[in-house]
């Protein structure tokens, strides 16, 4: 219990710390300043969690977000079908290495490594400078005063649902766990496990697509290499919900919450005054110390 | 009895029947990269028209020795079972690459010591790395990741302004060439054949194998699980650090984005080399090969005149297809 508890207290904490240290952030508009940059990478992170959820692990998920950012950047104001059809390639590329590597028992790892190379190849033959425009809609679109609440704590509470609803109570989420689980007994009960594959990378793609839409917009400009930290941070931000490596463990609403204390942390880093020289390492601690914490309730709570 | 021989007998007859060249490349999974390799070397030279071919093989046999030196490393890593990786390489390279350059402080007389203190920077690394992996229980992936955020901190304030030149020396002996062949080189060829004899000789060579293939198995046959794994990523921020001071005195001090690139690239290095990711099964001269592939890629790539945008492009799919096509050897 307290363990899956474990990433909602992580950033309980660090809001405190946030409030206590600059009591003005707690507003509409304090918040939506310290979440924003959440927003993608909670998709970037639902998007890892589903091939992690296959007991795989996508090296190429920050390129993607940074390709797709690049085509809503240069293709979409201009020739919006055009940039809807590199998309739906885009998502056919990762469906089709989902398919690659469940047919020839391929290592993702390696394959997702491969892959980062061609997204990132790709954006930078699209835009080779940094530049580009975001389509007028998706600028006023991301920066839309929801109401009631900020966006990103909608965004969360919507991206959460979502993935929870696809991982854990769907059919297509049991039968994604059982591939991470026990990809033996899912092959056994007749399940084209090729076709479930690719189907999971698919949908890790779409998460990605709305990744980097919404960076874009937010951003307005892109780069080639706009989003390349975000394989990273994604990885750690859904292990830190919870997620494990292999077997199907994953945790969509702790998924999210990660993506929003990994964002926390950096920006509580600026709040703090520390030197952007140790932000970085700082980050890292941070990630030591939550993990620390969860060997520590592991081992002394004796639910494993 | 019987029945033993036969079981024995089938692989043999299967492989008998299988065409010759397959027969040829079950056993070694490193000859792919190699042909790979003078293939691009090849192509490279046919569409320089033939110009420069034995320049372009020292220069890539130079900053081969690079990336081998650090890829025998991670194949040591990657060897030891499923999930291991150190993904704190480019940290280790930046940071050991200013603690040599320090120590060394220009002057002749303290090249040793600076050396030295490189490959005790990649050692502790490697301690520390294995220290969050074991007292965390966090995958390994993970906790490199997180030391490599940390020491990168480090490099960062160490490195910060360092305008330290190479003392003439280690310039010189980074640019000496033996009978045409560059001393790095030699120098990593050395490396390559220690891990090797490691690997084949030593318990501890023998132990990376057998934990990497079925770790519970070995540790009821009675080897030291958790000392072969901390070897394993001792030695390899150990060759990182070492690499990283040599890095500095091959490019006339150091950078803090001098490792960089080695991240994506030793991991490709050492599947594309034929190393199995599961572990256990590692291939020491396929790392060369795959080393030098790499770099005549980018070689090739550049002499057709190919931009970075088509070049990563290609070189991404090119991993692919030579994974794919390897997945087709008969050992799966």
């Amino acid at each position: 219990m307290l363990h899956a508890l474990l990433p909602a207290v992580a950033l309980a904490l660090l809001l405190a710390a946030v409030f206590l240290k600059q009591p003005r952030a707690m507003s509409y508009f304090g918040i939506n300043l310290l979440l924003n940059l959440a927003i993608p990478v909670m998709f970037a992170t639902l998007a890892q969690m589903m091939i992690l959820a296959v007991s795989d692990l996508d090296l190429s998920i920050g390129p993607f977000v940074s390709l797709v950012a690049c085509i809503g950047a240069t293709l979409m104001p201009e020739q919006p079908v055009l940039a809807v059809l590199a998309l739906i390639a885009a998502v056919g590329v990762y469906a089709l290495a989902g398919a690659v590597i469940q047919a020839r028992q391929l290592p993702s790892i390696v394959v997702t490594l491969g892959l980062s190379f061609v997204w990132l190849g790709c954006a930078v033959l699209l835009l080779p400078t940094p530049g580009g425009t975001a389509p007028e809609w998706l600028r006023s679109a991301m920066s839309w005063r929801t109401p009631l609440l900020p966006m990103p704590i909608w965004m969360a509470i919507a991206t959460a649902i979502v993935g929870h609803l696809l991982i854990t109570r769907s059919a297509f989420g049991t039968l994604v766990r059982g591939l991470g689980g026990n990809p033996g007994a899912i092959a056994r009960a007749g399940w084209n496990m090729v076709r479930v594959r690719a189907g999971v990378y698919a949908i890790a793609g779409v998460f990605g697509v709305c990744s980097g839409l919404m960076l874009v917009g937010q951003a307005t400009s892109a780069d080639a290499n706009i989003a390349s930290r975000y394989t990273l941070v994604a990885i750690a931000a859904a292990i830190l919900g919870g997620a494990e490596f292999a077997g199907g463990k994953v945790a969509p609403v702790g998924a999210v919450i990660g993506a929003l204390t990994v964002t926390l942390a950096a920006s509580f880093l600026t709040f703090l005054n520390i030197a952007p020289d140790w932000q970085v390492g700082m980050q890292g601690l941070i990630l030591v110390a939550v993990l620390a914490l969860r060997a520590a309730i592991d081992l002394f709570g004796g639910k494993r | 009895m019987s029945a033993a021989n036969e079981r024995i007998a089938t692989p043999a007859t299967k492989t008998a029947a299988a065409p010759r060249w397959k027969r040829l490349a079950g056993n070694r999974p490193w000859l792919g990269s190699c042909v790979a390799a003078v293939l691009a070397w090849a192509a490279t030279v046919w569409s320089g028209h033939g110009q420069g071919s034995g320049d372009l093989l020292t220069a890539a046999l130079a900053f081969s020795a690079f990336t081998v030196l650090v890829s025998l490393g991670q194949m040591l890593v990657i060897s030891v079972g499923p999930g291991n990786a150190d993904l704190s390489i480019p940290s280790t390279i930046a940071l050991s690459g200013a603690a040599a350059m320090i120590v060394m402080d220009g002057s002749n007389a303290m090249l040793v010591p600076g050396l030295l203190a490189a490959t005790a920077v990649g050692v502790g690394v490697g301690l520390f790395n294995f220290g969050l992996i074991r007292l965390l229980r966090i995958p390994p992936i993970i906790a490199t990741l997180a030391a490599s955020l940390i020491v990168m901190s480090v490099a960062i304030n160490v490195g910060r302004g360092l305008k330290v030149k190479p003392p003439a020396l280690f310039s010189d002996l980074m640019a000496q060439r033996v009978l045409g062949i560059p001393l790095v080189a030699i120098g990593a060829l050395v490396v390559t054949v220690l891990v090797a004899l490691m690997l084949e000789r030593t318990v501890l060579g023998r132990s990376i194998a057998a934990v990497g293939q079925n770790r519970r198995a070995a540790q009821l046959a009675g080897l030291k699980v958790e000392r072969t794994r901390l070897m394993a990523y001792v030695i390899c921020a150990g060759l990182a650090g070492l690499t990283g001071a040599l890095i500095a005195g091959f490019s006339g001090g150091n950078s803090l984005d001098q490792g960089q690139e080695y991240l994506l690239m030793t991991i490709a290095v050492v599947v594309i080399g034929g190393t199995a990711v599961a572990g256990g099964r590692p291939s020491v001269p396929g790392i060369w090969g795959a080393a030098m592939f790499m770099f005549l890629l980018v070689a090739l790539l550049n002499a057709v005149g190919a931009g970075p945008g088509l070049r990563m492009l290609l070189t991404g799919v090119i991993i692919i297809a030579v994974i794919v096509l390897a997945s087709a050897r008969p050992t799966r």
